[in-house]
């Protein structure tokens, strides 16, 4: 599914990767208004962690490299503190674009594998549209046991702390683990998610 | 001194600074009766506290000298200084306008002997200085000032200095029994040059100005090259000092921004070019400039200085726009954080001072103006509609170098001139 979405997507842009982006990410068409000042980059607190900052993806993108973007994690990075949208002179919303590459790279199947954000955003979105609400409990033991029991159990010990705390306030109750709480009308609200996907798609021209 | 004839063949020109200077006397010379009215205490404007002209490098000192013979030679030009239009009425060819003229304090008697100014002892900050050090309350604008009188300041009317500096006055020239006027004129045609102010500088805040003492404005720096600004011409900095040998200048402080002034100052990027010129005149080749742009925007014959400058061994480029300033603390050296876009390279440099490039904001908004003008999106005016009477000229109508404003100002008075002689024909 994932990859045909991308030979479809390759076919339809060829090698237009800026309309590309333009027509299918989230404020895409932003992304010609840089002028490549450099502030975004120079105020990211995470700047010097990653590899491609803002600036940088976005004349990535007018240059045509679009595997290097859709593969890069630097997106995946970004922690919406908004300090590059603040001082943007050109006020780009850097970081909604930062999220919108990630998502499509995502659609795509070609965000980096085992890229925690991208691991963490998956399995938030499984848990919560289940039944319309987070259930901490089963979000917290996924993401400690994907890697394995061992590393489960590390990882528990560890947030052992936080855990009890958690529970002593009522933040998180250890019985969520059977399923837990949910909005009133799950029906309805999957059937709400499905439609919002549907639009988006459609308006994103992945379907007709 | 306070009756002003004027009738609706007069021209207003608003503002005495260069631009202001250049619709009066143009106009003037084509026999027009013309009133310039000039908030501050003299002629000459921001262009009097510049150090040097891009790109020749020439002292304005040189041009200013030749408007104000020009203007000594003329009796079509009534001049007021320390006069404000507080309100103007009327339709073209027939305004009435209300002007509010402050106390000098000093008369026509003034030889500007300086016996009062040594007689004072209160200091004020001084304006012309950008307020970088004092000033006696008892003054001459500067070297250049035009009427080259003292004024006094009004702070010290009705303490002892004023008295001491009364008694000083060997021609009977300090008047303190000078009290705010208001005049009203007729006029037909109004030219309005009220010109630039930089922009608040503190409020780009990442670069931590008002808060870091070593970082400045190019308006500032201008006055530490200056021999008659605070520092003698030296290029000191402030915290302590020191020799600025290595000054950094930040281009587009506040210009092309969405968050500040959404137009190019036009004229930043030449005056940091020429600024790079202070620094190598002062230390020779221990002289360290670096230009930190978006893009250098040195158009026709200006390019050639650019490409002169660099040639400037002393003188290196980095293309990006600063995204912050920090301070070292122990030496209160400025740190320029930000990522090169030729390479990506991140950077934390190092200088003594950091100079901004500071963009133009209008001194008065187009829509504070009290006549019907229409204001751009930077509060400029937009060029006047055909049957207009008011004109903007010089930068209260866009950022312009003293080059394009005197051009501007000369097609502003051309058009004040063809509403007066319409007016005058309307009479005969």
């Amino acid at each position: 599914m994932a990859s045909d979405l991308n030979a479809q997507a390759l076919a339809r842009y060829r090698n237009d990767f800026l309309r590309e982006v333009e027509e299918r990410v989230d404020e895409g068409e932003w992304v010609k208004m840089c002028m490549q000042c450099g502030v975004c980059a120079g105020s990211c607190p995470f700047g010097p962690h990653w590899e491609h900052s803002p600036q940088k993806l976005f004349m990535m993108i007018r240059a045509g490299k679009r595997d290097e973007v859709l593969q890069s994690d630097s997106m995946w990075m970004c922690t919406s503190c908004y300090n590059c949208v603040v001082r943007c002179p050109r006020k780009l919303p850097i970081t909604t674009i930062m999220h919108g590459i990630a998502t499509y790279a995502h659609r795509l199947g070609l965000a980096p594998k085992r890229q925690p954000t991208r691991d963490f955003s998956v399995v938030f979105w499984e848990n919560f549209t289940r039944n319309g609400r987070a259930n901490e409990m089963r979000l917290m033991l996924r993401l400690w046991f994907k890697d394995g029991i061992g590393a489960g159990i590390k990882k528990a010990l560890a947030m052992k702390n936080v855990g009890l705390g958690m529970l002593r306030t009522r933040r998180m109750s250890p019985f969520e683990i059977f399923g837990g709480h949910g909005v009133k009308d799950v029906k309805g609200f999957q059937a709400m998610i499905r439609k919002a996907q549907e639009i988006e798609d459609r308006r994103r021209g992945f379907t007709k | 001194m306070a009756s002003v004839v004027a009738t609706n063949q007069t021209i207003l020109v608003v503002g005495g600074g260069v631009s202001g200077m250049t619709a009066a006397l143009e106009a003037a010379e084509c026999g027009k009766q013309v009133v310039l009215v000039e908030n501050t205490a003299t002629l000459g404007g921001r262009t009097s506290v510049l150090y040097r002209y891009f790109p020749k490098l020439c002292h304005p000192v040189c041009g200013l000298e030749i408007n104000l013979r020009r203007l000594k030679g003329n009796r079509n030009v009534r001049v007021l200084t320390l006069a404000e239009v507080t309100g103007i009425s009327g339709t073209r060819g027939d305004f009435t306008v209300t002007v509010k003229r402050s106390p000098r304090y000093v008369n026509e008697n003034c030889t500007a002997c300086g016996a009062c100014a040594e007689a004072v002892s209160t200091q004020v900050p001084n304006p012309w200085n950008y307020g970088l050090d004092r000033m006696k309350a008892a003054y001459l604008p500067h070297a250049m000032a035009y009427p080259q009188r003292y004024v006094l300041d009004p702070s010290i009317i009705g303490t002892p200095d004023a008295e001491k500096a009364k008694a000083a006055c060997k021609y009977g020239a300090i008047d303190l029994g000078m009290a705010e006027e208001t005049l009203e004129l007729k006029v037909g045609a109004i030219v309005w040059a009220t010109g630039w102010q930089p922009y608040d500088a503190a409020r780009i805040q990442p670069y931590g100005y008002g808060r870091f003492p070593n970082v400045i404005t190019s308006v500032e720096f201008e006055r530490l090259a200056d021999p008659h600004g605070p520092t003698g011409g030296k290029i000191l900095r402030p915290s302590d000092g020191k020799e600025a040998k290595d000054v950094a200048f930040i281009q587009c402080a506040g210009s092309r921004d969405e968050n500040h002034l959404r137009h190019c100052s036009r004229i930043c990027c030449m005056a940091s070019l020429k600024q790079t010129q202070y620094v190598r005149e002062a230390f020779g080749d221990g002289a360290q400039s670096t230009v930190y742009y978006i893009d250098i925007r040195a158009i026709d014959r200006l390019e050639d200085f650019y490409a002169r400058v660099q040639k400037d061994t002393t003188v290196r480029f980095v293309k990006s726009k600063v995204a912050r300033i920090a301070e070292d603390q122990a030496t209160r050296d400025p740190i320029l954080h930000g990522v090169d876009t030729e390479g990506y390279h991140r950077y934390a440099n190092r200088h003594d001072l950091a100079v901004l490039a500071i963009g133009m904001a209008p001194s008065v908004k187009a829509a504070d103006i009290p006549a019907e003008v229409v204001e751009d999106s930077s509060g400029f005016i937009e060029a006047a509609a055909e049957r207009a009477a008011v004109f903007g000229a010089g930068c209260a109508t866009n950022a312009l170098d003293v080059n394009r404003s005197v051009q501007n100002a000369t097609a502003a008075a051309l058009r004040a001139i063809q509403v007066v002689n319409r007016a005058a024909r309307a009479e005969t």
